[in-house]
């Protein structure tokens, strides 16, 4: 078994090499790798409710969009956050996340299992409903265009710099979700996971773990939001799309659900096969739709999930090894 | 450390901007939607455009062109990734396509933001050529503005002696600025708009909204979208209702009507382009594309095909080499093309002056085919419309863009 201690290391190492290597290797894989790292916080939001509370969220673009579109409407119509503001906006992205998940929180705990997911899912297309027909804010079909990114001193205009910014809104996420999934907090919501009728005879509160937990995602949710309307400098109803939440629940699961990593790495695989790949070849939806087939029929655990699988094959071997020299000849 | 890479970049974007301008070959980006819910219409558009091309030897004015095409998935965000890609990675002189308002409003503010010029070829939200253009000084449009044809369409319907109008459109933006546009015409010749309905975008069952509609207006105005515009004429007949329809060109485009029933038979539509207008450069392009696609070419497909033309043009102008792109458009805007759809030339906020056809579904024999097809035959032309129909530029910007609620129904009780 590898120790938590080389883990964080390989990770930390990987992280560097990613904000060493990427910025050499052109534009366009500096502007994916920047969509990649701000969809990837939101699907890390994911992973902290599917893969360590057990609850699989619909509805997780709504936190997205409200801070998608408090951006967009916040830099367009009051020309609020293009300067040191910006990190003005960044609070309050968070904050609007949270606080819509924490309404929405209250209907949605209610329910478990594929309840829960319809009313994720329903409360989700309220927010893409308001982003469409809302016209006199949202702009409605058409969306919002933004001028420029902001600029305090550090001009984000400029595609390297705002990837670094990125990255290290990334790396602080995936520090924090880190920080509290191994928190105390973090290893309820694990057992709540596991069997939530033991830890209520166990006298936690689960209902109120699972609210919280709901409200942090929501919170990183709205983040993402905000690094996303900049990165694209466009918002539409498309951002609050069903597809955008099935996304993210798709490539947490492709990473490995419960591992935060494996959330990263499943964005920055579907990113790569649907932004790169296709601009190479016409048929990269075949290759997306088989590596999904492929990891839920091989894989359950996901990417992350290989590791164990090959030890526990050459456990397996060594064990049948064992038995051969224990049989007597 | 972190400088140095700055000034690289800085330097990478000063070497990638110059590059091109020497280049001998003309780099066009293309973008579509090759896959996803209008893969069929992003296929189109591309077709439309590689006609043009394969028929004069893969060469624009002389320059030979490297098109790249790159698919958008139908969703803004990636348009914009895709744009990027081309301009970053390959260089491109320019870009095209886009097909819906939203990915067009998307795709503008990049061409700003890289000074690279975006030549939406389908995409017709009214406002990037009316209120909102001075943002974005490197995009023009050769294809048209969504209430471009719907003016010419309202005063058509007002000398027919039309009174009262019920409009039923798709409820989104592309859908307010089609009504909006026959509306204000309609009204300020004196006809009455007395009854707005708004199906969610992509309604199939029209049910619920069929029985609303008023008995004593004379007509019913429609801009139904992709399988909308199947369903709505089949159950609005099927329902007993016999009133003319007149429509969108978008709703019965040859990109639906082939799959259509008889009972569009006698519905009128107006669009600056059908594949039905009887003209020489016409009947040469509908054969063409027929010959090589095996359909018949609505207006994502001659729109490319002509935009693909109106290149053409400019490149002979300049000699083959790229001029740069403030120059390229003003030779844009000096050129006056003979395309399948008629004369077509720009106006000085970056918009084509075109022809706009009344049209009527026929089933009849046209260019020598020998079967009887449904064809949007042409039963009125006005010629050189604007996007500012009769209003003149000045008085038409003073009003706000068409909305859900502009112009606001008067008639309604």
């Amino acid at each position: 078994m590898v120790s938590t201690n080389v883990k964080i290391l390989i990770v930390a190492v990987g992280l560097l090499a990613f904000a060493y290597i990427v910025p050499q290797s052109g534009s366009f894989v500096v502007l994916l790798a920047t969509r990649a790292m701000a969809f990837a916080i939101l699907a890390m939001s994911v992973d902290l409710l599917l893969g360590f509370t057990g609850m699989s969220s619909m509805g997780q673009a709504a936190y997205f969009g409200v801070g998608a579109y408090l951006t967009a409407v916040l830099a367009t119509k009051f020309h609020f956050g293009m300067g040191w503001d910006f990190w003005l906006v960044v609070v309050m992205g968070i904050l609007i996340g949270c606080a819509l998940a924490a309404l929405f929180g209250l209907f949605a705990i209610r329910a478990g299992g594929v309840y829960f997911l319809m009313i994720t899912l329903a409360l989700g297309q309220c927010v893409w409903g308001l982003a469409y027909r809302w016209n006199s804010l949202t702009g409605g079909d058409n969306g919002i265009n933004m001028s420029g990114r902001p600029n305090f001193g550090l001009d984000l205009g400029n595609e390297v710099t705002f990837f670094y910014l990125v990255f290290a809104f990334f790396a602080v996420s995936m520090i924090l979700l880190y920080v509290l999934v191994r928190s105390p907090f973090g290893r309820s919501l694990a057992g709540i996971r596991e069997r939530e009728l033991r830890m209520q005879i166990l006298g936690y509160n689960t209902w109120l773990h699972k609210y919280i937990a709901f409200v942090i995602a929501g919170g990183f949710g709205g983040l993402a939001g905000v690094l996303w309307a900049h990165t694209n400098g466009h918002v539409s109803p498309e951002t609050v799309v069903l597809t955008t939440s099935v996304d993210s629940l798709l490539m947490v699961v492709l990473g490995g659900a419960g591992t935060l990593v494996g959330a990263a790495i499943g964005t920055a695989i579907v990113f790569g096969l649907r932004e790169f790949l296709s601009t190479l070849v016409p048929w990269w939806q075949y290759a997306l739709g088989g590596v999904y087939v492929l990891t839920i029929l091989y894989l359950p655990m996901g990417l992350m999930g290989i590791p164990s699988r090959f030890r526990q094959r050459t456990q397996s071997k060594d064990e049948g090894a064992k038995k051969l020299a224990s049989k007597p000849s | 450390m972190l400088k140095k890479m700055f000034l690289g970049s800085a330097l990478a974007a000063g070497l990638g901007l110059a590059l091109p301008a020497q280049a001998e070959e003309l780099r066009i980006g293309f973008i579509a939607p090759t896959t996803g819910l209008y893969a069929q219409i992003g296929k189109d558009m591309v077709d439309g455009f590689q006609l043009y091309l394969d028929e004069h030897g893969g060469k624009l004015g002389g320059a030979d062109v490297k098109l790249i095409v790159e698919d958008d998935q139908g969703k803004p965000d990636t348009g914009v990734t895709k744009a990027k890609k081309l301009i970053l990675q390959d260089k491109v002189n320019l870009f095209i396509g886009g097909l819906l308002a939203s990915t067009g409003y998307a795709l503008a503010p990049v061409s700003t933001a890289e000074k690279t010029i975006y030549l939406s070829s389908v995409s017709s939200a009214d406002d990037l050529t009316q209120r909102q253009l001075e943002k974005y000084p490197y995009f023009l449009r050769t294809s048209w503005t969504s209430s471009l044809p719907h003016h010419a369409l309202g005063q058509w319907a007002c000398d027919q002696g039309y009174k009262k109008i019920i409009t039923v459109a798709a409820d989104y933006a592309f859908g307010y600025e089609t009504v909006g546009g026959f509306q204000k015409v309609f009204e300020d010749c004196g006809g009455k708009i007395v009854q707005k309905i708004w199906p969610p975008l992509g309604t199939k069952d029209f049910g619920p909204f069929i029985p609303t509609m008023k008995a004593d207006a004379d007509a019913i105005f429609t801009t139904m979208v992709g399988p909308m515009a199947l369903q709505f004429p089949k159950q609005l007949r099927g329902a007993g209702i016999k009133k003319p329809i007149v429509a969108s060109g978008v709703s019965y485009d040859e990109f639906v009507l082939p799959f259509m029933g008889d009972e569009v038979i006698g519905d009128v539509s107006a669009l600056h382009y059908g594949a039905g207008i009887d003209t020489p450069e016409n009947a040469k392009f509908v054969k063409a594309y027929r010959a090589k696609y095996g359909k018949m070419p609505g207006y994502y497909s001659e729109n490319n095909y002509s935009t693909a033309m109106w290149i053409d043009e400019a490149m002979k102008k300049t000699g083959g080499n790229w001029p740069g792109p403030e120059a390229f458009i003003k030779t844009m805007q000096s050129i006056k093309i003979n395309a399948p759809r008629g004369p077509v030339s720009m106006d000085d906020m970056r918009n084509p002056i075109e022809s706009v056809y009344i049209k009527k579904v026929a089933k009849t024999k046209m260019f020598g085919y020998d079967k009887e097809e449904l064809w949007n035959t042409v039963i009125k032309v006005y010629p050189n419309v604007s996007q500012f129909w009769t209003y003149g530029k000045e008085k038409f910007l003073a009003q706000p863009v068409y909305d859900r609620d502009f112009p606001p129904c008067k008639f309604c009780e």
